[in-house]
């Protein structure tokens, strides 16, 4: 008995044969030389988003992202055209990192007319061509070469930034994200501008951690207090409403626990009170239209969907009218920086803040527990214990996700022993 | 006596402005952690009953100009709200299963 329509097939996962229903290896997320694999393969390879239009709010606004997976550290800058562009922050001259404050190990932003090289001085326009060199006349044959930052393909879809290291991207941003993902385009991200950011260095590989974020399944186990102080039950079931796969990109969307509904008894006192909680505020901001772009399975008492764009964001939108980003960011194969974004309709009074606030909080702690209970996973795994593992219906996102890591894998790799450049 | 910190009608929230009135996630986290559920359960207790009044007094002024009172008792409300979840869901100060895992906020709005 089911409380949502599945397809056809009877199951999700069967809807899509290619997934098949049989154990899984997770040998993906412990093995340091298929980290080794996935840096040049995925992450020099796939579009990855690296920040909002938000955080290039003017000309001459800048910001650096370290790409730990792909070797390299981004200047993303907003030009004096207005347009976003992206360079290796590295300069021309002897190889320095060329934006970092105080630390060259740290991220930062600010504003600029020009960058200048700590090391030797040389500048740099928004445009990334060399405007300075010092002394430039002991140089030989400078005028041969091309003074300026290397650049990197920089697209910007619906507010997202996104780049792509190869020397020619296989395929456009918006042909890389493709129709379901594209379904997002008409959502309102323009609209919630008021961020919460947070930032956690979590001992597990990066896809151990997104498993978690892509199946709802582990929620009434481990998240049992996210259930109400009176409804504790570990053994409630959980069915998402929609599974959708496009691609290497995948959604699940649900009707979400509609806290806004329930019986005051069954809440914590403070969700009461403040009006908000795991599926943050209960009152929407007057955003002067429906939410738009939302709910591709046409959901019957939708809530939320979760999109998981390939390789490692994930776009919560949600029907009271805010939105969730998370990216995952591997430093090793059994470490990642995960990076968690909550956005708002700007608030205008005190007790708006406070349902924003309460719901800011409510993500870290449950993020708290997941990354407690992932480092556990990652200590397993590494026992190799099992060499497979069972995925039921609710985890055919999981199912996917490492199909997809396996199949862009195992694509350059056969590119590669093809005689392709690596 | 120092000068109150808090609008006269929340006279009797004073004793704990001094520790709670912070105005932001990183302070106010780090003041969790190093308070004793006692500490904690006797500010939501004071706190909780108090907390609708005080956020209609809040909203008696545009959220961006706040007088300096009452900006401190909004960052009361928002210690109350952190507190809560030690007090009403985990009745630990960590929520259960963490580990050493920690997250830090790391940009909020103000106020």
């Amino acid at each position: 008995m089911t409380e949502f329509p599945r397809p056809a097939e009877g199951t999700w996962t069967e809807h899509y044969p290619e997934l098949g229903t049989g154990p899984v290896a997770f040998e993906d997320s412990v093995a340091p030389e298929f980290f080794e694999l996935e840096r040049d393969a995925i992450f020099r390879r796939a579009w990855l988003n690296v920040g909002r239009v938000d955080d290039l709010p003017r000309p001459g606004t800048w910001f650096t992202k370290d790409l730990v997976a792909a070797r390299t550290s981004l200047l993303v800058v907003r030009d004096m055209d207005g347009d976003v562009r992206a360079f290796h922050n590295v300069c021309r001259h002897r190889g320095n990192k060329l934006v970092w404050v105080d630390d060259p190990r740290q991220d930062s932003s600010g504003g600029a007319r020009q960058f200048a090289c700590k090391y030797h001085g040389w500048r740099y326009g928004l445009d990334g061509v060399c405007t300075y060199v010092h002394q430039r006349d002991e140089f030989f044959g400078l005028d041969q070469l091309h003074l300026a930052l290397a650049p990197v393909h920089c697209e910007v879809w619906a507010g997202f930034i996104f780049v792509n290291l190869e020397p020619e991207p296989r395929q456009t941003l918006r042909e890389f994200l493709g129709p379901l993902v594209g379904t997002l385009e008409e959502f309102p991200f323009h609209l919630m501008t008021e961020r919460y950011s947070f930032r956690a260095e979590n001992a597990s590989n990066w896809k151990v951690f997104i498993d978690a974020f892509q199946e709802y399944y582990h929620v009434p186990p481990l998240h049992t207090a996210q259930l109400g102080p009176v409804h504790r039950n570990p053994e409630a079931t959980f069915e998402g409403a929609h599974y959708q796969l496009d691609g290497p990109h995948r959604v699940v969307s649900t009707s979400g626990s509609l806290k806004h509904r329930w019986p005051a008894e069954a809440l914590y006192p403070s969700e009461a009170l403040l009006r908000s909680g795991n599926t943050g505020p209960w009152d929407a901001p007057e955003l002067g239209a429906p939410l738009a772009g939302v709910n591709p399975g046409g959901v019957e008492r939708w809530g939320i969907d979760n999109f998981q764009v390939f390789p490692n964001l994930e776009i919560l939108v949600y029907e009271r009218g805010w939105y969730l980003s998370y990216r995952f960011w591997p430093t090793s194969h059994r470490t990642h920086v995960f990076e968690a974004d909550l956005w708002f309709v700007p608030a205008t009074t005190a007790r708006e803040r406070l349902a924003r606030e309460y719901a800011a909080i409510t993500v870290k702690e449950y993020a708290l527990q997941d990354a407690g209970t992932l480092d556990g996973t990652q200590l397993g795994l590494e026992s190799r214990a099992f060499a497979e593992f069972p995925l039921n219906d609710q985890e055919i996102l999981v199912r996917h996700f490492h199909k997809s890591v396996g199949d862009w894998v195992r694509e350059y790799r056969s590119v590669g022993t093809a005689g392709a450049p690596a | 006596m120092t000068a109150s910190l808090l609008p006269p009608e929340f006279a009797d929230l004073e004793p704990f402005a001094a520790s709670w009135c912070l105005p932001s996630e990183p302070e106010r986290w780090a003041r969790r952690l190093t308070s004793t559920m006692a500490e904690m359960q006797a500010f939501y207790d004071a706190c909780f009953p108090r907390a609708e009044d005080a956020i209609r007094y809040c909203d008696a002024f545009p959220l961006h100009e706040l007088p300096e009172e009452a900006a401190r008792l909004l960052d009361l409300l928002s210690s109350l709200a952190l507190v809560s979840y030690p007090v009403e869901v985990w009745r630990q100060p960590l929520p259960i299963d963490t580990g050493a895992a920690r997250i830090d906020r790391i940009a909020e709005p103000r106020p």
